[in-house]
């Protein structure tokens, strides 16, 4: 007897108990299903918010203002950050790749009849850097731009579409809350974020001339609002973050034990939340599939005995005209192993449909992997074999005579 | 494996098909033993066809079992084709059964949701025959038994008569050296069952060895030799000198309603 003559055998039985074979694989279909749907979602979801976080920028740490606040009461004030801690920054701790200060604000933009609104951020050359922008056509901004305050700026995907639609931007002019700006360089676009915020609404002008547009501060005409921090490495990001916070106490005089009046966070601390969220969200519904599929497992054993006992003159018969006892094994095995893996077939199907289906009503990014579908079918493979062994063994060590006498 | 003695039989000089020595076969019984049978020495010859009788309980079937290789003696040897198989393991009885023995029941034993050919096909898989040469095999062993037009038939789109060939061409299918009936016209009418004697005299002529058990004197009247059982012991051992021809009883009854298959060439 082959593996296939097995096969043939036992879809034969299947058939022949279709709408029996049906639920007795149903504890299989749920739990592949819930499997097959919940990684899918995880993953998908794990996968949009890398996506973005390596879109903002890897290795980022962002410096801010901040205030510790106790039942919505203000305890201190908010600190203010200036370039010069920007420099300090790059100066005294180790293992930094670059340090973009930069201020940052909404502005109006006119560009002869067409005009947009957009977020404008005054920055310095290692702003491109850190955030990994890069320029579509153009140029960047220049050293000497960026030192003296030029009238130039960098223009994201949509705002650019908004002012000259599919023209080329570069060199035209516009005003920005009324101060004439040339358009230089046109981003790369870098799409929405998860959250459904446009990242290319944005237009980027030296920092000198974002103090121009945006105001000035009268007690710190150096003033910025966030420091974005480019680490060397991931491995580095943790202690550059209490180097940061040690360095900016100091600058700032807050007493050993004081409230911090800054921010310093570390980017991949969201995509480690997020990783966590869907790993405890997998964890709990993989505790339901394991229970779906025990219970399917103990389904299929149980039928298998049925359908021993029910076919018992057939393996006497089978016996006697020549079958070894691991004919018969076997068979019984391929037929347990085969309806699992029917079983384990529905459910991904079911699993799929289930995601996308969710994905679509909850907007919520799905992928289904191909080796979570490889990795369901042995897992339904190895349900038969486990749970389908004994009724096998039961059925191979069926006594020809007695078999044959069965009624 | 020990070697069995011959009895110098009457009729053929050749190596027995079956030899029996001093077989007994014990069962343990809810405290006690039952003795099915009690030191029984026969030996088969090739191309011989055997009827064995008996009154209900005494041992025919058991013999039947052994010489059949479903189970082994209690004390005693029986060889099949000179390999003795006393003492062989399941799976060894499961080699001799798919090689050398074919099985006729009374109940025909077929599988109800599968094709006469592929009923008769079934034992070429446990004999691991090439899948390419099956169902011609089978084919024609469906041929032989009459039914070469029936092969795609289920168990229940045919009569009890061609059921019970269908059975026999699945006992012919491996070329089998016996063919072991145990009461294969019990469940037939008259007319069917002397079609099925018809046909193991056909094949027994043919040099296939056969051995039938029986209630019915007419059926053990087909036979060449009569073996009677009493209480677990060989009590009769009759040679018969002018079996019935059925083929000559049948051509001279009436035709009957088309119950055989068709004739065979
Ligand atoms: N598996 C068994 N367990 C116990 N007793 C058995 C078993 N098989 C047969 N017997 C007994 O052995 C004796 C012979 O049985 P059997 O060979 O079937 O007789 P026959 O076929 O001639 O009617 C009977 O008394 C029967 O009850
Ligand atoms: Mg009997």
């Amino acid at each position: 007897m082959t593996i296939i003559d097995g096969i043939r055998m036992a879809l034969a039985a299947i058939r022949a108990n279709a709408m029996r074979s049906l639920l007795t694989v149903l504890g299989i279909v749920i739990g592949v299903a819930a499997v097959i749907t919940m990684v899918a979602m995880g993953s998908g979801a794990r996968d949009q918010v890398q996506q973005q976080v390596s879109s903002i920028g890897a290795n980022l740490i962002m410096v801010t203002p901040g205030v510790r606040r106790f039942g919505g009461v203000a305890v201190s004030g908010n600190a203010i950050l200036s370039e010069e801690d920007a420099a300090a920054i790059i100066r005294e701790v180790p293992g930094i790749a670059a340090v973009a200060p930069t201020r940052s604000g909404n502005v109006q933009l006119v560009a002869g009849n067409a005009n947009s609104t957009s977020r404008l951020e005054g920055i310095t050359e290692d702003y491109m850097v850190a955030r990994e922008w890069t320029i579509e056509s153009g140029r960047s901004l220049s050293s000497s731009e960026v030192r003296t305050g030029g009238q130039v700026v960098l223009l994201g995907q949509t705002v650019a579409r908004e002012l000259f639609g599919e023209s080329d931007p570069v060199g035209q002019s516009i005003r920005i809350n009324r101060t004439p700006a040339t358009v230089v360089g046109l981003l790369k676009s870098k799409g929405q974020t998860s959250f459904g915020q446009d990242q290319d609404r944005i237009v980027m002008v030296p920092l000198p001339t974002s103090r121009r547009i945006l105001g000035n501060s009268r007690i710190q005409p150096r003033r910025v609002d966030t420091i974005t921090v480019k680490a060397e490495s991931g491995g580095r990001l943790g202690t550059a973050v209490e180097d940061i916070k040690d360095l900016l106490r100091q600058r700032l005089r807050i007493p050993p034990g004081g409230t911090d009046t800054f921010e310093v966070r570390n980017l991949t601390e969201f995509l480690s939340a997020a990783t966590e969220a869907t790993q405890t969200m997998t964890m709990l519904v993989s505790a339901v599939a394991s229970v779906s599929l025990l219970v399917g497992g103990i389904g299929i054993m149980n039928i298998m005995l049925v359908s021993v006992t029910e076919r018992t003159r057939e393996i006497g018969l089978r016996l006697a005209v020549g079958a070894r006892r691991g004919d018969i094994l076997l068979q019984f095995l391929v037929e347990a192993v085969t309806l699992c893996i029917i079983g384990g077939a529905i459910g991904i199907g079911l699993g799929i449909g289930l995601a996308y289906l969710i994905g679509n009503l909850a907007q919520w990014p799905v992928l289904v992997q191909p080796n979570v579908i490889v990795m369901s079918v042995l897992i339904s493979a190895a349900i038969g074999v486990f749970f389908g062994f004994w009724p096998a063994r039961r059925a191979a060590r069926l006594d020809p005579i007695e078999a044959l006498r069965f009624e | 494996m020990a070697e069995i003695q011959t009895i110098p039989p009457a009729a053929a000089a050749d190596r027995p098909v079956i030899a029996c020595r001093d077989v007994a076969k014990t069962y343990a019984m809810g405290g006690g033993v039952v003795q099915a049978l009690r030191g029984v020495s026969l030996d088969i010859f090739a191309g011989e066809f055997v009827a064995v009788m008996g009154p209900s309980g005494s041992g025919k079937s058991t013999l039947m079992n052994l010489v059949g290789c479903l189970d082994t003696p209690s004390a005693g040897r029986v060889a099949i084709d000179g390999e003795d198989v006393s003492d062989l393991s399941p799976d060894q009885l499961s080699d001799i059964r798919s090689r050398r023995i074919g099985f006729v029941f009374q109940q025909f034993n077929l599988l109800r949701r599968t094709s006469a050919l592929e009923n008769v096909m079934m034992p070429l898989m446990y004999a691991r025959r090439p899948v390419t040469d099956r169902a011609e095999r089978a084919k024609r062993c469906l041929g032989m038994v009459g039914l070469g037009s029936r092969t795609d038939h289920f168990p229940s789109q045919l009569s009890g008569g061609q059921q019970q060939r269908v059975a026999i061409a699945r006992a012919l299918v491996n070329d089998p050296t016996l063919l072991l009936a145990d009461e294969p016209t019990g469940a037939l009418d008259t007319r069917t069952g002397m079609e099925i004697l018809e046909l193991f005299q056909r094949l027994n002529r043919q040099g296939i060895t056969i051995v039938v058990v029986t209630h019915d004197p007419e059926v053990a009247a087909a036979a060449s030799r009569v073996l009677t059982f009493r209480d677990g012991r060989l009590v009769s051992d009759r040679r018969n000198a002018s079996p019935r021809d059925l083929a000559a009883e049948l051509a001279a009854l009436p035709p009957a309603n088309d119950e055989a298959g068709e004739a065979v060439a």
